[in-house]
């Protein structure tokens, strides 16, 4: 416990003090105490089950704390709801946008407080108010619209000018960035800094170190429900966050690195995926990549840039209009997921939850699931051979499982990743796309990972990686093609493969620019 | 982390539901042939056991397909006018032999199961929708088909179907055995019931894995169809004529029943096969116990109505997670 | 609303029109847009037209009042329909609570008279709606499964009370009951000014808008602080209230409270509504687009009547069926090439 005396610090806006919360068994919050100042902008992190988000969901009312006290403005308050919490100025943006998508920006933005004239909604006054208002938040659209006709970062926007229309003097952030485009996260700071100005505690939960330094003036880090250190955002480093976050000595943080990418492998020199100018109405347009036997190939670009459909095309699971998929030189049936699989390409997608796992399906099964033709006859399963690749892969993953028999959807994150991989894996795939690999897992998880992909690599298969943490993309890739508005943009390669040169590709380079700079 | 808490924080509650979900339906099941037998002194007599078989049976056997199509997280509401149309179109072709006429009968069902599989897979329409079309235009087809009124049918192949014995045993018991095993060896020993599993509890990543998907759920809706069908022949030949007008109604109703009695639940990725075949016998024992006891038909739809909610509820604890 | 000017403008403006990627898209997306949400009125339009050009006997003042006033009270249903469909639900229990209020209407004209005829069906129509609303928003069983036993349930309680149906309670000659529902002008006011509350409800009230975002996104609903277990509640209540009323009315017009009617009626509610426009998936819909889907059904039934008589009702059947998929295919691919667009 890390702390400094209060030193010209403003009132306190939220007093959290010593609170517990148990589930049977589980202790998830132990004497957790967090004091939120009014302008300030306080970082919460922790791994994955550290307890940050059963902390806010105490704080706004999800939860019922067992013991401990919460104090709002100095007077001792217990919420029934988020509501309770929303109307006594506590908002909160999660992670997941919760708008309603077919519904209106306007409808959105004052769903539930409607303006309303001789009892009846006044569509009008709501409309206005609407442009108004969010045309402060950066965002200029006809309210009109439906929000789901919205880019996510503007619709994070309206989820914030929602939260902070509510006379909020507390808002909470959980993860707001995780779905933005730099250049949305810009703006969001910029948003962020004038809520600090007008006195309203912001407390802000993001796994993105950077923005943490650059955004916060606190920092509180949990760790297996306890509060494990609380001080101002310049009295640490990153190196003593991420070892107070893991809990693990400063040393062995400092060797490891932070991602468990090695610098060099053997790369062979014919490409074994060769997409030539894959086109798609959903927004790709003549995009080639290669890639070769032991090679890990990035792709560069920011969201909605055409990364996740690039590998999406190149498995035939994003239709595309024109271009060809070579595996080995012969060509893949396009737009056919079962044929690309065939022919030895694998996708790992990003959303685990919704295109991952199937979640009421046991660890074994969902490890052979796509191997399944293979290892049967006449469409009989094996039992003894479906055994033999799961007792294989779980060893060689370290999967964390009770049994095989476990459903899949009771693992963590992480475990349920290297599910996912070794599902990928025991096809025997010849390239494999990795969309967000790591994402959402915990850090000793994402360590494990990355090493194994690494050893894949090492042992010859051809790997491309989509990241939005730059570290993972730079550290692990040989070579980042940059993608913008569905066109390859420009190719980093060898000692090029430096943050700041795909920065300044990004930055720099026009939508029409030519394919490939070599 | 909060999916963790939540599953820890009643564990004994937890287990109870889940016995229940699991045995729960066999246990009702012997429950009521045990008080039949010993309130009633002629329930175990074999002229009553026939009733009950006859009765149960084409439910059943319907029922088998629908859980297939629940298993996909689909509903197949167009069950009863297939059955119906392969009503219908018995004695329309009876003329160029029995077992012409009853595959006619069966590759109607399928194809009825081609395009509600079809608007599913393909056309991505909601099964409740796509099946919803097809029962209330099949039935108006089945009876424009054969006219309003009913046709009697006298080919004795047919009618065995329906009251005939083989081994002592009716020929419709036959069929219901028959049809339970070869669903059950799909569902647990074949990649396709796998598949099926996979793509009912989430579609788009069984995709992304490369499953046949659609072909899946074509097989699935074609299955539901020709069962149906076969329920329509047995129901003919029991009845000894053809009245598309009034056969099948409410059928998908009582097989939904029976399946989520039975211990499948609606939201896919699980099919109990056994279970359904229990859930069906006990729908048709609480019938049968009722009229025992000479109470109104009334009282019959308002305890069965009970049953869907309390087996539904049963089947919460997990399938809402 | 006290904020907003002490934010200030933040620095980059954020286009929202990321979705607009590919330029063309606008048109096909507000053709798309239009054929989703006013299809069912085009469709109408155009039969309309060409049955009054080309069919005897349709374009008359009679065959127009026949359609209207047969469809008055059972379009109801499709109005409750509409508001459940979109809060993401479905209610199949509205056939058989219309023949329950047809029968307990009949019953209590005899029991009481006027007043217990019309407030008895009333009530058991909320009733029968709470205690479903409360099973899918309490205890959160499947809409589907909850009706479902709704449908079995108020179809033997309507054959209780008619001794399994063989008691037509028949309203009493001058009863003042006839005169609710009588007539031609009567019913079609009546689903006229309950089409206008409802649209009016559903568009311009918070109870209304709870309906979308719970249909939307009931995730969303809940932490923005919307009165989910109620809203949810309360439409099927009202969804009851209306099939049971329209129930009633439909008795004091046929002068008896009719046992075997309704069946299959729930369906004919959820197809006018779909072809309406209303996402079955929940989240948006309209009420308009319910009474353009109830008067397109009624007005291809009402001519096979005329053209194709000797099928009777089968004709009609087939054709609102395949009408159904083909208009639903067509609403799937819509929507989708919108989501994706």
């Amino acid at each position: 416990m890390a702390s400094e005396p209060d030193v010209d610090q403003p009132d306190p806006v939220l007093e959290i003090v010593g609170v517990c919360k148990q589930f049977t068994g589980v202790h998830a919050l132990r004497d957790v105490s967090m004091t939120l100042r009014a302008g300030q902008v306080h970082a919460l992190i922790g791994e994955n089950g550290a307890g940050k988000s059963t902390l806010i969901k105490v704080a706004t009312g999800a939860y019922t704390a067992d013991s401990g006290e919460i104090r709002l403005n100095g007077r001792l308050v217990t919420f029934g709801s988020p509501l309770a919490a929303q109307h006594a100025g506590i908002s909160t943006i999660y992670q997941e946008i919760n708008l309603v998508p077919l519904m209106s920006v306007a409808r959105n933005l004052y769903l539930n407080r409607e303006p309303r004239r001789f009892g009846l909604i006044d569509s009008a006054a709501m409309k206005r108010d609407a442009r108004r208002v969010l045309r402060e938040f950066g965002v200029d659209v006809n309210p009109g619209r439906p929000l789901r006709e919205l880019g996510l970062g503007a619709q994070q926007m309206v989820a914030i000018a929602r939260a902070v229309q509510l006379d909020a003097q507390v808002v909470i952030m959980d993860e707001p960035t995780s779905s933005l485009e730099r250049r949305e996260v810009e703006t969001l700071f910029g948003v962020i800094e004038r809520l600090r100005d007008h006195g309203i505690a912001i407390i802000y939960v993001s796994h993105r170190l950077d923005e943490l330094f650059r955004i916060c003036d606190r920092v509180t880090v949990m760790r297996d429900g306890r509060v494990v250190h609380e001080s101002a955002m310049s009295a640490v480093d990153r190196l003593r966050l991420v070892s107070l976050m893991l809990g693990r000595d400063m040393a062995e943080v400092t060797r490891l690195g932070s991602t468990a990418f090695s610098a060099d492998r053997e790369i062979q020199d014919a490409p074994v995926l060769r997409a030539t100018a894959l086109t798609s109405r959903r927004g790709l347009a003549e995009v080639s990549v290669d890639v070769r036997p032991g090679e890990v190939v990035g792709l560069g670009g920011l969201l909605g840039a055409g990364r996740s459909e690039t590998v999406r095309a190149i498995v035939g699971a994003l239709k595309t209009e024109s271009g060809s998929v070579e595996i080995d030189g012969a060509t893949v049936r396009r737009n056919s997921t079962p044929a690309a699989i065939k022919a030895g390409v694998v996708l790992l997608p990003e959303d685990r939850k919704s295109e991952g796992i199937i979640p009421n399906l046991s660890v074994r099964e969902n490890i052979v699931l796509a191997a399944l033709p293979r290892i049967s006859w006449a469409g009989l399963l094996n039992r003894s051979k479906q055994d033999e690749i799961v007792d294989y892969f779980i060893k060689r993953l370290q999967i964390k499982a009770s049994s095989p028999d476990q459903q899949v959807s009771e693992l963590s994150g992480g475990n349920q990743q290297k599910v996912m991989l070794a599902r990928s894996l025991c096809l025997n795939p010849k390239v494999l796309l990795l969309d967000e690999p790591t994402r959402g897992i915990d850090v000793g998880a994402k360590a494990e990972v990355q090493a194994v992909i690494d050893e894949l690599a090492k042992d010859g298969l051809a790997v491309v990686l989509i990241s939005s943490e730059l570290e993972e993309l730079i550290e692990g890739s040989a070579r980042v093609v940059v993608l913008k508005d569905g066109h390859v943009v420009g190719e980093l390669r060898g000692d090029d493969v430096t943050e700041d040169a795909l920065m300044s590709a990004l930055a720099a380079a026009p939508t029409s620019a030519g394919l490939v700079d070599d | 982390m909060t999916d963790v808490a939540r599953r820890r924080e009643a564990p004994d509650k937890d287990r109870v539901l889940t016995l229940l979900q699991d045995y729960g339906v066999y246990a009702a099941v012997v429950l009521l042939v045990a008080i039949d037998t010993a309130v009633g002194s002629n329930f175990l007599s074999v002229s009553n056991l026939r009733v009950q078989i006859f009765a149960a049976v084409p439910i059943l056997i319907v029922a088998l397909g629908m859980a297939l199509v629940i298993g996909t997280e689909g509903i197949d509401l167009s069950v009863g006018a297939v059955i119906a149309l392969a009503a219908a179109v018995i004695p329309l072709y009876l003329g160029y032999g029995v077992w012409v006429s009853i595959a006619i009968a069966l590759a109607a069902g399928a194809v009825s199961g081609v395009i509600a599989g079809g608007l599913v897979a393909f056309g991505r329409v909601q099964p409740i929708v796509a099946t919803l079309a097809l029962m209330i235009g099949l039935r108006g087809f089945a009876v424009i088909l054969n006219g309003a009124t009913a046709k009697t049918v006298t080919n004795s192949t047919v009618v065995n179907l329906g009251v005939g014995d083989l081994l002592g045993v009716p020929q419709m018991a036959w069929v219901a055995a028959v049809l339970v095993a070869v669903v059950a060896f799909l569902v647990h020993r074949t990649t396709f019931g796998r598949q099926l599993r996979a793509v009912g509890d989430n579609r788009a990543a069984s995709a992304l894995a490369g499953l046949p998907v659609r072909r899946v759920l074509i097989i699935v809706y074609v299955v539901s169809g020709v069962f149906a069908a076969i329920a329509g022949i047995l129901i003919v030949g029991y009845g000894g004529y053809a009245d598309p007008a009034n056969y099948g109604l409410n059928y998908e109703l009582s097989a939904i029943t029976a399946v989520v009695v039975g211990g499948t639940p609606l939201t896919g990725g699980k099919v109990r096969v056994l279970g359904t075949v229990a859930g069906a016998v006990f729908m048709q024992l609480i019938s049968a116990t009722l009229i025992q006891h000479n109470i109104k038909a009334s009282y019959e739809q308002i305890v069965e109505a009970a049953i869907i909610i309390g087996a539904v509820y049963a089947a919460r604890g997990r399938a809402g997670r | 609303m006290s904020t907003p000017n002490a934010i200030g403008t933040a620095t980059t403006a954020l286009d929202g029109g990321e979705t607009a990627k590919s330029s063309g898209a606008g048109r096909g997306e507000r053709l798309a847009a239009f054929v989703q949400d006013q299809g069912g009125l085009t469709v109408l339009v155009i039969v309309f037209i060409a049955a009054c050009i080309f069919s005897n006997g349709f374009a008359s003042t009679n065959n127009f009042e026949s359609i209207l006033v047969g469809n008055a009270y059972t379009s109801l249903l499709a109005l409750g329909m509409t508001f459940v469909i979109i809060t993401g639900g479905i209610d199949l229990s509205v056939g058989s609570v219309f023949a329950l209020g047809g029968v307990l209407a009949g019953w209590g004209t005899h029991h009481g008279g006027t007043p217990v005829a019309v407030l008895l069906p009333l009530a058991a129509g909320l009733a029968i709606g709470a205690v479903q609303g409360l099973l899918i928003a309490r205890a959160r069983l499947a809409p589907f499964i909850v009706t479902l036993a709704g449908l079995l349930f108020a179809r033997g309680l309507l054959q209780a009370i008619s001794n399994e149906g063989s008691t037509t309670y028949q309203v009493p000659k001058h009863s003042s009951f006839t005169a609710l529902g009588d007539g031609t002008l009567r019913p079609i006011l009546t689903a006229v000014v309950l089409f206008i509350v409802g649209a009016v409800l559903l568009v311009r009230t918070r109870f209304g808008q709870a309906l979308f975002a719970l249909g939307g996104n009931q995730n969303a609903a809940t932490l923005m602080g919307l009165p989910v277990v109620r809203t949810k509640v309360l439409v099927y209540m009202l969804s009851g209230l209306l099939a049971c009323g329209a129930g009633m009315l439909n008795a004091s017009r046929l002068g008896s409270g009719v046992t075997n009617l309704g069946v299959g009626y729930e369906l004919t509610a959820i197809a006018a509504v779909i072809i309406g426009g209303t996402l079955l998936t929940g989240g948006a819909g309209s009420v308009t687009g319910t009474a353009a889907g109830v008067l397109l059904l009624a007005v291809i039934t009402n001519l096979i009547g005329v053209h194709l008589s000797k099928y009777g009702s089968s004709a009609s059947d087939l054709v609102n069926g395949a009408f159904l998929a083909v208009v639903v295919l067509i609403q799937t691919l819509i929507s989708r090439r919108r989501l994706l667009a």
